[in-house]
């Protein structure tokens, strides 16, 4: 299948020597819905962001075929984000068409109304002069897939896009991710919820800092995956020594 | 006294009140904005950091043009000034210090080569002069460099305006999407150091930040958006400048320190009467219906 693909090659990123994604190989294939799941410290996060290029590989590599990094629509982690600026609900979703009007372009009518349907897309209507400061968490997730939605990406990369949000939210976003699979988007999921996984989520990548499973969420997410996983996740030695696993040997 | 004794006769009557005040709504108008965005990317001690380590470039332009010239220290205090965010930025990436800390290391590093060198070369007076300021001996080519950067750091905040909020609100997306957040970092800083540069000569080296965080800390109390946040913060400065300079002109004090400290009370006032300030917690008022 042809369309844009990415491809991980015996990945590693660490932090400070130590491995926190070690010699992970496969592809996430174009139009694919796959979660990422696995213990706090597996190195979930630590693969979204080597993907989007916020951290760099040390060692393998992340091939692109048919896709620009900087195409990818992302959701970092809220954390990440300064909540408390003082920017419009409308001028935050419009950020997302930042790949159409580059820094210095400006925003058309035609986008601003893009932009209004998207927030109407995800039942914030009426919301878009408000300051992001004044929402909840749930609506300003809401805000951030409206951004995503307008940036209208073929490969999304949601790193925790349903922590702190409420079941009702959750389930209007996993209806956008739904919609986003059906129109051939490529969707990658950052996950802790396994139910959620299987219910939602055809693909699974299990990860223990390497790659436990990567396959059919129920067999990846099987009890005998899940318990190798969560044995794996805690392995973190100050004095471990060089690794010497070659590719082929980790694949 | 009349009226127009009290607010309009220092102004009508003395050249140099009169490029005082030209000089400092200029300054008002060029840091305010900058201002603002320095204190939302919780960057208001680097501008203070910043103010003084551009203290060695101003002495050694001090020392090189023999006597007080801004243009000579201007360039100076440039040239350090952004030496000191680049290596500062430079150890933020290759080590594990944040980039206040080292910052901060610099800084006192620039003022004691700073002071050091002037007190080698000039007098006491000389060293209060680059230190405090003296924005009654503003000559019109002073005046000139003053709206040329004023005019420069207006440009280009517009220009950057959307990159740099991207960068301050949502630093990863921007990342993502291949916005080079660090350009425009660097961008940032270089319109700080200009418009420390302008307002050196006006209130000194130590109070040089006075007309870029505390305009922008009352603007933050009063506004909620952006672009009202810039616009309350330039006429908060050109306020505290008006009145500071008659009062420091009526009452006898310095003028850059009586502008800085009007500029406080506005801030005072601010914290206990502004939309978000402690009065508010002593007012009860009837909630809305939805």
């Amino acid at each position: 299948m042809t369309g844009p693909t990415i491809h991980l090659k015996d990945l590693t990123v660490a932090y400070d020597g130590h491995p926190a994604v070690h010699h992970l190989t496969g592809s996430f294939e174009p139009g694919s819905l796959t979660a990422i799941a696995g213990a706090n410290g597996a190195g979930k996060s630590t693969l979204v962001k080597a993907i989007v290029g916020d951290l760099k590989p040390a060692g393998g590599s992340i091939l692109f075929e048919h896709l620009d990094r900087r195409e990818i629509g992302y959701l970092p982690q809220a954390a990440e984000i300064e909540r408390r600026f003082p920017i419009s609900v409308l001028d935050t979703v419009l950020l997302g068409a930042w790949r159409r009007t580059g820094a210095f372009g400006c925003v058309s009518r035609a986008l601003r109304r893009a932009g209004e349907e998207a927030l109407s897309a995800v039942r914030l209507d009426g919301f878009a002069a408000r300051p992001v400061g004044q929402l909840s968490s749930g609506q300003f997730q809401r805000v951030l897939f409206a951004r995503l939605l307008l940036q209208d990406a073929a490969v999304i990369l949601l790193d925790e896009p349903f922590t702190a949000v409420d079941a009702r939210t959750t389930a209007d976003l996993l209806a956008l991710v739904g919609r986003w699979h059906g129109e051939g988007h490529t969707v990658i999921a950052v996950l802790h919820d396994h139910e959620q996984i299987r219910r939602h989520f055809p693909r699974t990548l299990l990860l223990a800092r390497s790659c436990v499973s990567w396959g059919a969420s129920v067999e990846a997410l099987s009890p005998a995956n899940l318990s190798a996983a969560n044995a794996l996740a805690e392995r973190w030695h100050e004095d471990a020594p060089v690794c010497d696993l070659r590719a082929e040997d980790a694949a | 006294m009349t009226l127009q004794d009290l607010l309009i006769t220092p102004f009508a009557d003395y050249g140099f009140m009169r490029r005082a005040l030209v000089a400092c709504l200029l300054l008002g108008v060029g840091s305010g904005p900058v201002g603002v965005l320095l204190m939302l990317r919780r960057m208001s001690l680097v501008g203070d950091a910043m103010s003084h380590a551009v203290l060695p470039g101003a002495a050694i332009g001090f020392l090189a043009a023999g006597g007080y010239s801004l243009l000579a220290m201007g360039l100076g205090g440039l040239v350090a000034g952004l030496m000191v965010s680049l290596l500062s930025g430079l150890v933020t990436r290759t080590t594990v210090l944040r980039e206040d800390a080292s910052f901060a290391t610099f800084y006192l590093a620039s003022l004691a080569l700073g002071v050091l060198i002037v007190s080698l070369a000039g007098s006491n007076r000389d060293l209060l002069h680059v230190l405090f300021g003296s924005i009654l001996a503003i000559d019109p080519p002073a005046l000139l460099l003053i709206a040329a950067i004023a005019s420069f750091s207006l440009v280009t905040l517009a220009l950057i305006y959307r990159p740099l909020v991207a960068e301050c609100f949502d630093p990863g997306f921007l990342r993502s999407v291949g916005g080079r957040g660090g350009l425009y970092h660097i961008l940032f800083l270089l319109l700080i150091v200009v418009n420390l540069v302008a307002a050196f000569q006006a209130l000194g080296t130590l109070m040089a930040v006075g007309m870029m965080m505390l305009p922008a800390a009352v603007a933050q109390l009063w506004t909620r958006t952006l672009p009202a946040m810039m616009t309350l913060s330039v006429l908060t400065a050109a306020a505290s400048s008006v009145v500071g300079l008659l009062a420091s002109y009526h009452l006898g004090f310095a003028s850059g320190p009586t502008i800085v400290l009007v500029a406080t009370l506005i801030y005072a006032a601010s914290l206990i009467v502004g939309p978000s300030g402690a009065l508010k917690r002593f007012v009860k008022r009837p909630h809305l219906a939805g």
